[in-house]
């Protein structure tokens, strides 16, 4: 079973990486860019077939390495 | 004293480490993340680097490794544990100091010396520095711009859990004197029984006047003492 990932950091947290991306597509003449976060995305194969069971084994990924809680929240979406 | 100097690899300050130590009479072993026992030691250092490249985050994978586990307990049980830099990357990502360290405010890898102010000195590892004395250490790093929420900021300060602030070369600490956008220009943190200390400076690299100052080695005497 086939899983994504994303990965974003929540929204009081400071995006600088976002930001100078942001500045170049508006200097670039992307005028209708409002707001731009970056984040991360990971695709995960499982060997289950139960989708609650796998979503679970995911979330365990997520708050166990693949997320830092404090500063970013994860989306899981199966593929 | 004893003390244990763990190596990942990718670690590239622990030789400066074990040098700085040795010169300053502690008993130095290194210890490879794969072991699975520490020396016995009354200091543990994680020294800085690039563990495991930064992989997903700077120290996410080191604060996994068989090392780190030993080095948990050890520290739960009230050892004195020291990160520097990546050390501190680390020692934030096992969970045994709170917060993150964000991608530097300007985006850029600096490596620089820097003015710190010793604001609280009631700790194990700064009993040799005077309060609000002013040292000068070096900085080299990507990610040491420090994050907190509001409650553990103010736990912080109320209780005396930052030993260093970034300061200019008055003491004044402000934006202008932030080199990374470090929250209240924090620059190490101690957890709530004050026997780990995370910081991004590197007080290793300030024990010898021929090649820097000499403005680190009070940070090794008072552990010592």
């Amino acid at each position: 079973m086939k899983f994504s990932v994303i990965i974003t950091l929540k929204k009081d947290v400071l995006d600088p990486q976002g930001k100078v991306v942001q500045q170049t597509l508006q200097n670039m003449g992307m005028d209708s860019l409002r707001n731009l976060r970056q984040g991360k995305y990971f695709e995960i194969e499982i060997n289950e077939l139960d989708e609650d069971k796998a979503k679970n084994i995911i979330e365990q990924m997520c708050e166990k390495l693949l997320v830092n809680l404090i500063i970013e929240d994860y989306k899981i979406k199966k593929l | 004293m004893n003390s244990a100097v763990i190596v990942f690899p990718g670690s590239n300050c622990d030789r400066d480490i074990a040098s700085a130590l040795t010169k300053l009479q502690f008993k130095n072993k290194m210890v490879w993340h794969k072991d699975t026992e520490l020396p016995k030691s009354d200091l543990i250092v994680i020294p800085g680097g690039f563990s495991y490249g930064d992989y997903l985050r700077s120290g996410a994978i080191a604060a996994k490794s068989n090392i780190l586990k030993e080095v948990i307990k050890s520290a739960k049980s009230g050892s004195i544990v020291l990160g520097i830099c990546n050390g501190f990357q680390i020692l934030i990502e096992t969970g045994l100091l709170s917060g993150a360290l964000l991608r530097n405010k300007n985006l850029k890898f600096i490596s620089k010396d820097v003015n710190l102010k010793v604001v609280n000195n009631n700790n194990k590892f700064c009993s040799k520095y005077k309060k609000d004395n002013i040292i000068s250490l070096n900085i080299a790093h990507n990610e040491g711009n420090y994050f907190t929420n509001k409650d553990h900021l103010k736990e912080l300060e109320d209780n005396e859990l930052i030993p260093f602030k970034y300061c200019n070369s008055k003491g004044v600490i402000s934006n202008e004197s932030n080199p990374n956008g470090s929250l209240n220009n924090i620059a190490g943190i101690l957890n709530r029984e004050k026997n780990i200390l995370g910081m991004m400076p590197h007080p290793e690299r300030m024990i010898d006047d021929l090649v820097s100052n000499t403005d680190g080695i009070d940070l090794f005497s008072s552990i010592l003492n």
